[in-house]
């Protein structure tokens, strides 16, 4: 991946954060799910859609409700301003298996088009467009 | 007086597996009938722009309608004793029942998605009595990557988990305006109906046995496959197309799994010399 972890990750919590839409639209989101990049994952701590802490995971016995993984090659696509085809989205990874969803995807799949969102604010902005 | 769009919508009742339905029509234009089959899921709203593009109406009669249970199109009575399921079977009379209500002669038949894969059975069956099908995003066999189970239950939101399950098969490049619209006729749909269109999609329709069996001399086939669509992939659509001698085939860059409604500006330029070609 071109961009370290930390940087991502820092991007992913400012754009949410800063995102009075999306933390609207997951207001009632409550939970710690998992993000795998790799064999590295990290605990995603939402709280009313805010995301309040991501750590990265060091005991087994730290969990998430759900997860989320993929190769770092796979999520460095995903996360280019204009992503190639099967990389535009989470769900436009899973048919040729680019990305793993694991868990109780319950709370996933409530509130899906928010937590893909969340994944998406990784993205790097398009040349010449404006800083969120 | 307001600047009224060249559509026209209207409702009328036709025979539905011997049931009396009453389904939503909108039309512009004359000329050529070009039906036109929505998504899984959605409804005709998804080919507004099509009926207001003259370089399109002035030689074909778009014509395109809410299937039953779908759009401004009613559910047969008793429709909450019964779960919605479209079969390869119901679809072909639904659609045909319609051509023969409008006294179509000739008509071009063109879907998108489950309507794009309508049209090659009626390749087969009804060769002689369309004058050619476009199969936008439609091949003929396709491979589940979701449950479906989730579209429709009662903790999941059914019109938020439709929208969010089909907004990953829209291009990046697709104006935000047109890409949620597109998904705002999935958020309206009725429940379980998106589920029901995708088991004739997924299961009940496949026709890679049979699709090698068109005779496109008699009915010339045009199929287009968005790049962006990672269910009914450009290689699956090529695959088809190896299977139908004679097939026309096309990969539209920059284009999703919605060619007609999230990218309208794009989608004609790949559409309008299919059109042409038809039109002789």
């Amino acid at each position: 991946m071109s961009r370290d972890v930390e940087s991502i990750i820092t991007q992913i919590i400012q754009g949410v954060n800063g995102d009075a839409a999306l933390v609207r639209r997951g207001r009632y989101v409550n939970l710690t799910f998992q993000l795998g990049i790799d064999n590295h994952n990290y605990l995603v701590t939402v709280d009313n859609g805010r995301l309040t802490d991501i750590q990265p995971r060091l005991l087994s016995t730290e969990t998430g409700v759900f997860s989320v993984r993929a190769k770092s090659e796979h999520w460095h696509k995903f996360w280019l301003p204009v992503p190639p085809r099967d990389y535009q989205d989470l769900f436009s990874m899973l048919p040729k298996q680019y990305a793993q969803i694991d868990g109780n995807v319950l709370p996933l799949m409530q509130n899906l088009q928010y937590f893909k969102d969340v994944l998406a604010c990784g993205r790097m902005p398009q040349e010449g467009a404006a800083n969120a | 007086m307001p600047e009224f769009e060249p559509i026209v919508g209207r409702y009328f009742t036709m025979d539905v597996a011997g049931e009396a339905c009453r389904i939503y029509v909108e039309e512009a234009g004359s000329g050529i009938p070009l039906v036109c089959l929505h998504t899984a899921g959605s409804d005709a709203r998804q080919f507004r722009h099509l009926m207001c593009d003259e370089t399109i109406t002035r030689d074909y009669r778009v014509i395109a309608f809410d299937l039953p249970w779908h759009g401004k199109s009613n559910p047969p009575d008793g429709y909450r004793d019964r779960e919605y399921q479209l079969t390869t079977d119901l679809y072909k009379e639904i659609v045909m029942n319609f051509c023969h209500a409008f006294e179509l002669q000739q008509p071009v038949v063109m879907g998108c998605s489950m309507g794009g894969r309508i049209v090659l059975h009626l390749a087969l069956e009804q060769a002689g009595y369309f004058r050619s099908v476009i199969a936008l995003e439609g091949a003929d066999r396709l491979e589940p990557y979701y449950s479906l189970d989730w579209l429709h239950r009662p903790d999941v939101h059914g019109g938020e988990i439709c929208a969010a399950f089909v907004s990953a098969q829209v291009a990046p490049q697709s104006p935000d305006n047109y890409r949620w619209e597109t998904l705002w006729h999935y958020m309206q749909g009725g429940p379980g109906v998106f589920k029901g269109d995708l088991y004739f999609y997924w299961h009940d329709g496949h026709f890679d046995d049979r699709s090698p069996l068109i005779d496109t001399e008699k009915c010339p086939v045009y199929l287009l496959s968005g790049e962006y669509d990672c269910s009914c992939t450009p290689e699956r659509t090529q695959a088809t197309a190896d299977r139908i001698k004679g097939s026309s085939m096309m990969v539209m860059p920059g284009i999703g799994h919605f060619p007609m409604s999230e990218n309208p500006d794009k989608f004609r330029e790949y559409l309008l010399p299919v059109l042409e070609q038809i039109k002789g």
